[in-house]
């Protein structure tokens, strides 16, 4: 089975123009490949790049050198040379990100918050999916309806999972998704990842909790071990 | 023409106007005859008469009059009306030529406002005064602009306008001034006749001449021409009509004018073509009030009250 | 995996809608915009960013034919039968593009709409421009038009000077979208507006937008106007562009020392 994501000598350093020029360099060479059905957990204390290397996977962050190839479509397309509307694609159908918070659009009522990502696909059952997965993560139905603006932190946070899973991508990114969960809900979001493995996702996520970790990571990959001069 | 007959007052030019500029304005009428509905600019010239009082319609005849033509002058329909009377006069003294009230006779007649109710001939000549030719304008005030509507045929804001008439009021409540299309390609302003006479421009044997004197403007519509007046499928042009018959002669076909008799409400509808219902009226027609002191009031030659609408 | 099956069926190649090539306008000393290029398809929108001056203004003016350039030339996909450069085309057919398959909404609405003549008759303009000559259809149309932004139709007689700020700009939306264009251009559509009449016309085109699958171009200052419309982003600076690329990835990894600081100067809330 080829691989669903390739990574090749992929740096990345921020220069700070606003902040006299000031370079950091965060990760340098790296490479990482994910197949189907594979988990791998970014690892690495805090300020390790972890959330770097993974809004580098969605494009979201551009890389000083290196190469992100992500199977899209058959075929592999490298997401730091593609035009931005084939990276619409791309996250379109191909590759799932859910992000640490959810970005509220406002007046936009949850269920289509959740729903959208699956219209937009032109997925006929859009709703329905949608549903099912509010109802599994346990937001009241009563909520659906309104805008996430005014949601706990723990709601946002599902609602925002539910968005990365009502369509099955076959690429998934997780930026630790579970950090502000109950133990049942936790629980809920690592059945999903497990069905998504089992149904032959990619996924590449960072995990705090241990025991989540435990749970879904087929592997650990140590992110600092690619900073510059590192041991 | 025999040297006995009394001509024209000779300090002037014939029918007022040097040789050279009347050979302008034809010139520009020849352009306007062939593009039917295309407003031509011309040189107008400065008439012994203000702005608003049919300079430009009075340009136009003295271009194409001749000592030996019969000259009609109407406004609003009557041939007595101060504006007729002093246009009509002005020609008598410039050109020295005939003049009637019967429109059958007329070989020109320079018109107000309205277009006589016996049907032209093919011959005759209808000049229309004009106070705005730019029958966009008052939707789009820029000339460059209303130019290249006409050039590209961008007519879509004309119906605009008659929707919101529809909208405001159930129906297109435009009554005069209708704009109608030309020969299928150039919108055109009818001048503020009413939209009773829009139907009687379509296929006319006349030749029609426009002539805006302050807008400095000639068009015009040949004979047996197309002309459409603007409409709705499902609110179709119509033109007024009245559950009363002419008070004077008893027609039902003609354009109607409301008369106001006393203080108390009392009025009466009588025809606007003067020369129309005094022709029936001789032939023995007569209406329900034709034999009262109103009657003789409004009978020809008595003078008949300016009315408000905008001047030509 | 069989939902996605479903929708990636190999998709026919797609041709660009507006290709820009080296466009650069100034006036006399003063430099408008400097060798601008890029390629729009359909569907997608693309955001210019910059402060007051950055040319910004220029270049959409230009990329709507309201401007000739001094350099350059923008070709449009007209009628799907290929790219022409609409400065060559002939008037009429340029003028007619501009009502039926682009749409322009200006910064203030009065500068869009008639604003004597009533909302149905400002939607219903367009619809009668191409010939449409049946009242109760056109009135269908603008009362559907209406309630699609958000306005009352019981409000399609009420001319919009009588209107507030926000439904004026939704009207004029309105009468932009009802001919279905393929491209429409956007300049400051959120400007002026108070922020909470912003946040519900900035979801409502979006939703429009993306529904009708419309490609845009929209020209402002406000980066969120961006970040919720635009899959790209170009950042315009004394009339060039310093950056470009996909509109998160420029606002949240800016490369450019200018976009640092635009992105860093905004407050966060």
């Amino acid at each position: 089975m080829t691989a669903l994501i390739a990574v090749s000598g992929l740096s990345k350093e921020f220069v700070l123009h606003t902040q006299g020029g000031a370079r950091i360099a965060v990760f340098e060479g790296l490479d990482l490949e994910v197949r189907g059905g594979e988990c791998v957990c970014l690892h690495g204390p805090s300020g390790a790049g972890k959330s770097t290397l993974l809004r580098a996977l969605y494009a979201n962050y551009k890389p000083s050198a290196g190469h992100v190839r992500v199977l899209h479509d058959g075929r592999h397309v490298d997401l730091t040379r593609a035009e931005p509307r084939e990276i619409v694609e791309v996250r379109r159908r191909s590759v799932g990100y859910v992000s640490q918070f959810l970005r509220v659009i406002p007046r936009v009522p949850a269920l289509d918050v959740v729903a959208e990502p699956a219209r937009t696909a032109g997925l006929p059952d859009a709703e329905a999916r949608a549903r099912a997965l509010l109802a599994r993560l346990n937001i009241p139905e009563r909520l659906w309806s309104l805008a996430p603006a005014t949601f706990s932190g723990g709601e946002q946070q599902r609602v925002n999972v539910a968005r990365g899973f009502v369509l099955d991508y076959p690429i998934l990114l997780l930026d630790e998704p579970t950090a502000s969960l109950d133990a049942a809900n936790r629980q809920v979001v690592v059945e999903l990842i497990l069905q998504a493995k089992a149904r032959g996702a990619a996924v590449v996520g960072i995990f705090h909790d241990e025991q989540v970790r435990g749970q879904v990571a087929d592997r650990l990959f140590e992110v600092a071990s690619f900073r510059r001069n590192a041991a | 023409m025999s040297a006995a007959r009394p001509a024209w007052d000779e300090a002037y030019n014939f029918a007022y106007l040097d040789e050279q500029t009347k050979r302008m304005i034809r010139r520009a009428l020849l352009k306007a005859l062939a593009v039917p509905g295309y407003q031509v600019p011309f040189g107008g010239r400065e008439m012994p008469l203000a702005y608003g009082w049919g300079t430009g319609g009075m340009q136009v005849t003295a271009s194409v009059i001749g000592p030996s033509d019969t000259l009609k002058v109407i406004d609003q329909g009557a041939d007595d009306t101060t504006n007729a009377v002093s246009i009509r006069r002005f020609f008598q003294r410039v050109t020295g030529v005939n003049t009637t009230e019967a429109t059958e006779q007329a070989d020109i007649i320079q018109t107000r406002h309205r277009i006589p109710e016996v049907p032209l001939r093919e011959g005759q000549i209808l000049v229309y005064q004009v106070p705005q030719p730019e029958p966009l304008r008052k939707l789009e005030p820029r000339e460059t602009e209303t130019r290249k509507m006409h050039g590209f045929g961008e007519y879509g804001l004309m119906h605009v306008r008659l929707y919101e008439d529809i909208a405001r009021f159930g129906h297109i409540a435009t009554t005069y001034s209708y704009p109608v299309m030309v020969n299928g390609r150039y919108l055109m302003s009818p001048t503020p006749i009413p939209k009773f006479d829009n139907p009687k421009m379509r296929n006319n044997p006349a030749i029609q001449l426009f002539g805006a004197g302050r807008e400095k403007r000639i068009y015009a519509i040949p004979p047996y021409t197309r002309v459409e007046s603007l409409d709705f499928e499902d609110h179709p042009f119509e033109v007024q009509r009245w559950p009363h018959a002419c008070a004077l002669c008893g027609s039902r076909e003609s354009y109607l004018d409301e008369v106001v008799l006393d203080d108390s409400g009392g009025r009466m509808f009588v025809c606007s073509d003067t020369h129309y219902c005094a022709t029936r009226r001789a032939a023995g027609h007569s209406g329900a009030m034709a034999e009262g002191s109103v009657a003789r009031a409004l009978a020809p030659s008595a003078g008949k009250q300016e009315d408000s609408h905008e001047r030509a | 995996m069989s939902a996605l099956e479903a929708v990636t069926a190999p998709r026919a190649a797609v041709r660009p809608l507006l290709r820009v090539c080296g466009l650069s306008k100034s006036y006399g000393e003063t430099v408008g915009c400097v060798d601008v290029s890029f390629t729009l398809y359909p569907g997608e929108v693309i955001g210019i960013v910059g402060e007051s001056g950055s040319g910004k203004s220029t270049l959409l003016n230009l990329l709507c034919a309201q401007l000739e350039p001094d350099a350059g030339t923008v070709e449009y996909d007209v009628g799907g039968e290929g790219l022409r450069d609409v400065f060559c085309l002939p008037e009429p057919q340029r003028r007619r593009l501009m009502r039926t398959d682009w749409g322009l909404v200006h910064q203030n609405p009065r500068d869009g709409l008639r604003m004597d003549v009533s909302a149905g008759g400002n939607v219903g303009e367009r619809l009668m421009a191409v010939g449409a000559r049946h009242y109760g259809a056109i009135r269908g149309e603008a009362l559907d038009w209406l309630s699609r932004v958000e306005l009352d139709g019981g409000r399609i007689d009420d001319r919009p000077k009588h209107f507030s700020g926000g439904m004026q700009q939704r009207l004029q939306i309105a009468r932009n979208l009802v001919t279905r264009p393929r491209l429409v251009f956007m300049d400051e559509p959120t400007g002026g507006l108070d922020v909470s009449v912003q946040a519900r016309l900035l979801d409502l085109l979006r939703g429009l937008v993306r529904e009708m699958g419309i490609a845009a171009v929209v020209v402002t200052h406000d980066l969120a106007v961006v970040r919720l419309l635009a899959d790209r982003l170009m950042v315009m600076r004394r009339g060039r562009v310093v950056e470009e690329g996909l509109t998160d990835q420029v606002l949240d990894d800016p490369h450019h020392p200018y976009t640092q600081l635009l992105v860093s100067s905004v407050l966060q809330v």
